[in-house]
């Protein structure tokens, strides 16, 4: 029993950088209804530009916030100049758009910042959490910005006008238009506000992970899943999905022989697949019924 | 985010409607195409010839993915799982028990339409998103799948398998490579046509009616389940195919080569080709075959963003791929017949 509660408090620290992370991926879904394959690269190079800043003697807070706004920047900067005019193409062409801004990101960066690792420091220290190994002052620090953030996503879109804009230009753009909402900025907004948490994101994830150029590829892809799991359209189900991708992933290691690290990740996936082929749109996602 | 149902008016498809007879070519520009194909060869290098087999075999792939999303609208990151079992059936076949090549596709091909018709069995409930990962976690499974400690014994492991490269037979005064590179076309060949009238006979028009409108194509009577998991069966069948003539030709299999790296080339294969449009599976093969090469002349320390940028640059230039270039070709033809 005791290795049971160890394991999933384990996985709820582990869980907390994909809660991070998916949080990010149903946020830029939220504001253009696809799913970013490059959120993970702008994470870090969000990441890296904060580290550099700490390099010229930046204080950690301080660029903390000066990261934020220029990854806001940055995004809407990546919208209006990379993908404004792809909106008219099809979907799957947009696709191909992320995977090259991925391979642009992720290329430059080696190149500006090597491949070494780097350390990264953490403002909330990595000593045990209330007396427990498994769980450190950092993690417990991740879980709290990440309730916190989700908090403040929950009021933003729910009590303010601009956050309702927002939900109206994603979910019935015609009808937004038509109610005078500037729906194509409101996407770059939606970029904005994605890039600056995937930021937060990737600034919290790099002391554990280490920082260097494809740190993402691997949290990324659970961030998607935990996305999935929840539900796309719910930031509440993505934090959520994340825990629990981080529990199963702990469980299926220790718990199914022969399973170790390197089929943690498929067994994880499968056990996604299973959940979602019973709840097809996410644990807390809403059901979309289609007009013929 | 508290109505419990959102409507979704229609014109929101993930994946455009093609005519079905938009999707091939004309007969005199398949016979040009066809000529060029069989008179390259005789004049270049065996390296050239190499890559031309390349060219034909990953053309097959994304023509295999071409059919399943350009034809019954679902999508699929899994590609690279079915390629590598189809490689990994022939090698095995070959170099386990001694079975000549010829005869090692087919069983590669059945192999794999019965994996994809499985797999399309869970992924009946699931579109758009959710199938991407669902595919994505078939695709990033395989790998470690290949790995196992109790296939080892047929598969080598970690270390992989090497393939021995068929010769020429009867006797025919061809390199081994100009060989297989005539092999391979046949098979390609016989493939195109099949997929190309797979698309025009009834299974063809029940795939586009599901890709347009799934609700309306099973009021019509159209078996939903069954046509969209025979999709993916044909699909993953003609992957295997395509990973079957990849083993022989590159003389190796290890698991690392099937990963999801590779799932994403065939679908960027299949983007820049022409969603929809079989022949461009070719151009979209030359894509990613040629275009990283370039990147890399261009600058070695940064060929993943010139690669990113030269990528962009396309799908600026012409989002639909090649079959908007092609649609042009032929309205600037049409001009010029009538002046």
């Amino acid at each position: 029993m005791e290795l049971f509660t160890n394991q999933v408090l384990a996985g709820i620290a582990t869980g907390a950088i994909y809660a991070c992370m998916a949080l990010a991926v149903v946020m830029i879904y939220q504001a253009i209804d696809h799913l970013n394959f490059a959120q993970g690269e702008m994470a870090m190079f969000s990441t890296f530009i904060s580290w550099q800043l700490m390099q010229w003697g930046v204080p950690y807070w301080a660029a903390f916030v000066i990261t934020l706004a220029l990854s806001f920047v940055g995004g809407i900067a990546i919208e209006r100049i990379l993908f404004k005019p792809l909106a008219k193409a099809p979907i799957l062409t947009n696709v191909a758009g992320f995977i090259a801004l991925f391979a642009i990101i992720n290329s430059s960066a080696g190149l500006i910042w090597d491949f070494t690792i780097k350390q990264y420091p953490t403002p909330f220290g990595s000593a045990p959490f209330l007396g427990s190994q498994l769980i450190s002052t950092h993690q417990a620090g991740m879980i709290g910005v990440t309730v916190l953030l989700l908090l403040g996503l929950y009021f933003f879109f729910q009590y303010t006008r601009i956050g309702l804009a927002m939900r109206a230009a994603a979910s019935v753009p015609e009808s937004a238009r038509l109610v005078g909402i500037n729906t194509s900025w409101m996407i770059a907004l939606g970029w904005g506000m994605a890039t600056a948490i995937g930021a937060i994101a990737g600034m919290l994830i790099a002391p554990v992970v280490f920082l260097e150029p494809n740190m993402m590829g691997g949290v990324l892809i659970y961030g998607f899943a935990a996305a999935v799991l929840g539900g796309l359209t719910s930031p509440f189900g993505a934090v959520v999905g994340g825990f629990l991708v981080g529990i199963f992933e702990n469980l299926a290691g220790t718990y199914i022989p022969g399973v170790g690290n390197e089929l943690k990740l498929p067994i994880a996936l499968a056990l996604i697949i299973s959940v979602l082929v019973v709840k097809p749109a996410g644990l807390f996602g809403r059901h979309i019924v289609k007009r013929v | 985010m508290s109505a419990a149902e959102d409507v979704v008016a229609e014109g929101h498809e993930a994946v455009e409607a093609v005519p079905k007879r938009a999707m091939t070519l004309g007969m005199g520009t398949s016979l040009v195409v066809l000529l060029l194909l069989v008179a390259v060869p005789l004049f270049a290098k065996n390296f050239v010839i190499f890559q031309l087999t390349q060219l034909l075999y990953l053309g097959l792939a994304v023509l295999a993915l071409n059919i399943l999303t350009g034809g019954s609208g679902q999508f699929s990151l899994g590609q690279s799982a079915f390629y590598g079992i189809g490689a990994y059936v022939t090698a095995v076949m070959m170099e386990q028990f001694n079975i000549p090549y010829f005869l090692c596709l087919p069983v590669a091909g059945v192999v794999c339409f019965g994996a994809g018709f499985l797999f399309g069995q869970p992924a009946l409930r699931l579109s758009g998103v959710y199938l991407a990962l669902a595919t994505f976690a078939l695709a990033t499974a395989m790998p470690q799948l290949l790995k196992l400690n109790f296939l080892e014994h047929w598969t080598g492991g970690v270390q992989g398998l090497v393939v021995t490269k068929p010769d020429a037979p009867f006797g025919l005064p061809m390199s081994q490579d100009m060989w297989l590179y005539y092999f391979t076309l046949v098979v390609v060949l016989a493939i195109y046509i099949f997929s190309v009238n797979l698309l025009r006979s009834r299974s063809g028009r029940a795939f586009m009616a599901i890709r347009d409108n799934e609700i309306a194509a099973s009021a019509m009577g159209v078996n939903v389940a069954l046509y969209k998991t025979l999709a993916f069966g044909v699909s993953a069948g003609i992957t295997g195919v395509a990973g079957g003539l990849s083993a022989i030709a590159v003389q190796f299999v290890a698991p690392d080569s099937f990963t999801i790296t590779l799932a994403i080339q065939l679908f960027l294969g299949m983007v820049v080709g022409g969603v929809g449009w079989l022949p461009g599976s070719i151009v979209g093969a030359a894509f990613i075959i040629f275009v990283p090469n370039i990147a890399e002349g261009i600058s070695k320390g940064l060929s993943g963003a010139v690669f990113g940028v030269l990528l962009f640059l396309v799908i600026y230039l012409v989002p639909h791929g090649a079959r908007q270039v092609a649609i042009l070709g032929q309205q600037l033809a049409g001009r010029l017949r009538r002046n």
